[in-house]
């Protein structure tokens, strides 16, 4: 019994050191172990660049890199701010009329689950590049929050809903007062998953304009790079990409703490 | 049993002959009269799902009878766009992502008195006693602190009538001693009519002027008992010979309420 009190009296500080340095941890001795191979094996970069090697190239090529991060993130951030207005958008238009909803949600969800590589080359056939890039980013981010709001939308407590009819709210009353804070936990969840997404869309339609001849984001630099056999500068682009998905993702977190860490269970760290 | 005397006062609402049928089906009420009249504090005492809550939310506006029909005084008819009463739920129902004070103050914004809200946010607190947690959040309250809140919204438009389903049934038992005693202080000094549904004969004895029993489900008006003691009513009361008295008379009613049903 002892031996329990003592491991749930592990202080909270404690325990955050660990989850920050265990991972640290891995990394340093991933890339320790990962250089260590490439020297030892002798192994060439055109097969395996180092992580020295990767590193420098990164800054070295830092002039072409950092150009198209920016092209890429742009797209990114384009893309999840429109598929977070278009999600929510129409999850509230679905909630007012359930005509509309009947009408469009199976489309929704055939644009979901049919592969975005598979729609980018049609997409690039019929607008213009940049739209091109920007429509995959949304197709794909779009759909969890729209899906994550209508849920949220629908999760009000009946008692709450009984007491602003008792009160003679208005709808437009209802949707803001009621539904919208009620589902923002769901919101944030579904943007959340959204920011990753819409970074994988850009990539993918990159990837698809790259090899249609045309593109200067990061995507496109590892499919060049990979025709010139420079994998070093591959890699340093799968980095920088890595670095910016990990980047969207605390900063959805942050935000999503930043607003619910008041009244949600979620953002609430319990006493034990 | 003593039935309690036809007053001369019109009703402030007549619920008569009101029959509720749920589209699956289950009859909730059959042929329910109800008068309550202005200032009293009824209750509705009655098994779990014997339809006291259905009556309580037709009451309020909140669902139509399916047969039978509610008359309002005609002074309450007339302001019935919402109608001015109070409703407090067996669950605090408080917004989560709001304040206490933004809780309270809901009533007034909905209905478009936000400007003149403050004064009366803070006044409603004040007589729940919970003036000085008006920027907590629902979750930082404890369980009978979140109920005060929503009293306090319910008080906040200074209704005639106060209808209560159940309110202190999820808290603990001095809890809701205190809150009992709060509440009639409440109505006491504030003179509104209350209908209170329980399924606690103690509770309902220490409280009401007037319990109506119903039947199990479907629910009609079983009895009506009087407890004449006098206000106000506190600790001495709950230990009085009167009040098991009456507990035991309130208890044989129900009881008979359930027989009277379990034959049919």
């Amino acid at each position: 019994m002892s031996k329990t009190r003592a491991k749930d009296e592990r202080s909270p500080v404690a325990d955050r050191m660990l989850r920050v340095l265990l991972p640290i941890a891995m990394l340093a001795l991933g890339v320790v172990l990962w250089e260590l191979v490439v020297r030892v094996g002798d192994i060439p970069p055109y097969v395996l660049p180092g992580p020295h090697l990767v590193f420098s190239t990164l800054i070295s090529d830092w002039a072409v890199l950092g150009a198209s991060l920016f092209v890429t993130l742009t797209t990114t951030l384009e893309g999840f701010l429109l598929a977070a207005a278009g999600g929510v958008g129409l999850a509230v238009l679905f909630n007012q009329s359930r005509l509309i909803e009947y009408s469009l949600y199976p489309y929704a969800v055939i644009l979901q689950v049919t592969p975005v590589v598979a729609i980018a080359p049609l997409l690039l056939i019929y607008l213009p590049q940049q739209a091109a890039v920007l429509a995959c980013a949304w197709i794909v981010a779009f759909f969890p929050v729209l899906a994550n709001t209508t849920l949220g939308l629908r999760s009000v407590d009946h008692n709450l809903t009984d007491l602003f009819r008792l009160y003679g709210a208005t709808r437009r009353q209802v949707l803001w007062e009621l539904k919208l804070p009620a589902a923002l936990p769901y919101i944030l969840g579904g943007l959340k998953i959204a920011g990753g997404l819409s970074l994988i869309g850009a990539v993918v339609a990159e990837i698809a304009a790259g090899s249609a001849g045309a593109g200067s984001g990061l995507a496109y630099r590892i499919v060049e790079s990979g025709y010139r056999l420079n994998i070093p500068r591959m890699f340093a682009a799968l980095l920088l990409l890595s670095v910016a998905g990990i980047m969207i993702f605390f900063a959805l977190s942050f935000v999503s703490h930043l607003l619910l860490r008041r009244w949600h269970e979620s953002a609430i760290v319990r006493e034990v | 049993m003593p039935v309690y005397p036809s007053k001369s006062s019109a009703p402030v609402v007549a619920l008569n002959s009101v029959g509720k049928t749920f589209a699956n089906g289950v009859v909730a009420l059959a042929r329910l009269d109800l008068d309550v009249r202005p200032g009293e504090f009824v209750s509705l005492l009655g098994p779990s799902g014997c339809g006291k809550s259905t009556a309580l939310r037709i009451i309020a506006g909140l669902s139509e009878p399916t047969s039978g029909t509610v008359e309002w005084l005609e002074a309450e008819a007339a302001s019935a766009g919402p109608r001015r009463l109070g409703f407090v739920f067996q669950e605090p129902t408080l917004m989560p992502w709001a304040t206490v004070a933004a809780n309270v103050r809901l009533p007034l914004k909905l209905a478009g008195l936000e400007p003149s809200a403050q004064a009366r946010v803070d006044a409603a607190l004040a007589r729940v006693g919970l003036s000085g947690f008006a920027q907590s959040y629902p979750r930082e309250l404890s369980g009978g602190m979140k109920m005060r809140t929503s009293i306090a919204r319910a008080l906040v438009t200074e209704p005639k009538l106060l209808l209560m389903d159940e309110p202190f049934a999820a808290l603990d038992e001095i809890t809701r001693f205190r809150l009992n005693n709060d509440l009639l202080a409440l109505w006491r000094s504030l003179g509104k009519t209350v209908v209170f549904v329980t399924h606690s004969v103690f509770e309902s004895v220490y409280l009401s002027q007037r319990i109506v029993v119903m039947t199990r489900r479907p629910g009609r008006v079983f009895a009506e008992l009087a407890i004449d003691a006098p206000y106000p009513r506190d600790e001495r009361f709950r230990t009085s010979a009167d009040y098991v008295g009456y507990c035991r008379h309130v208890s044989e009613a129900l009881a008979s309420a359930s027989d009277a049903t379990d034959q049919r």
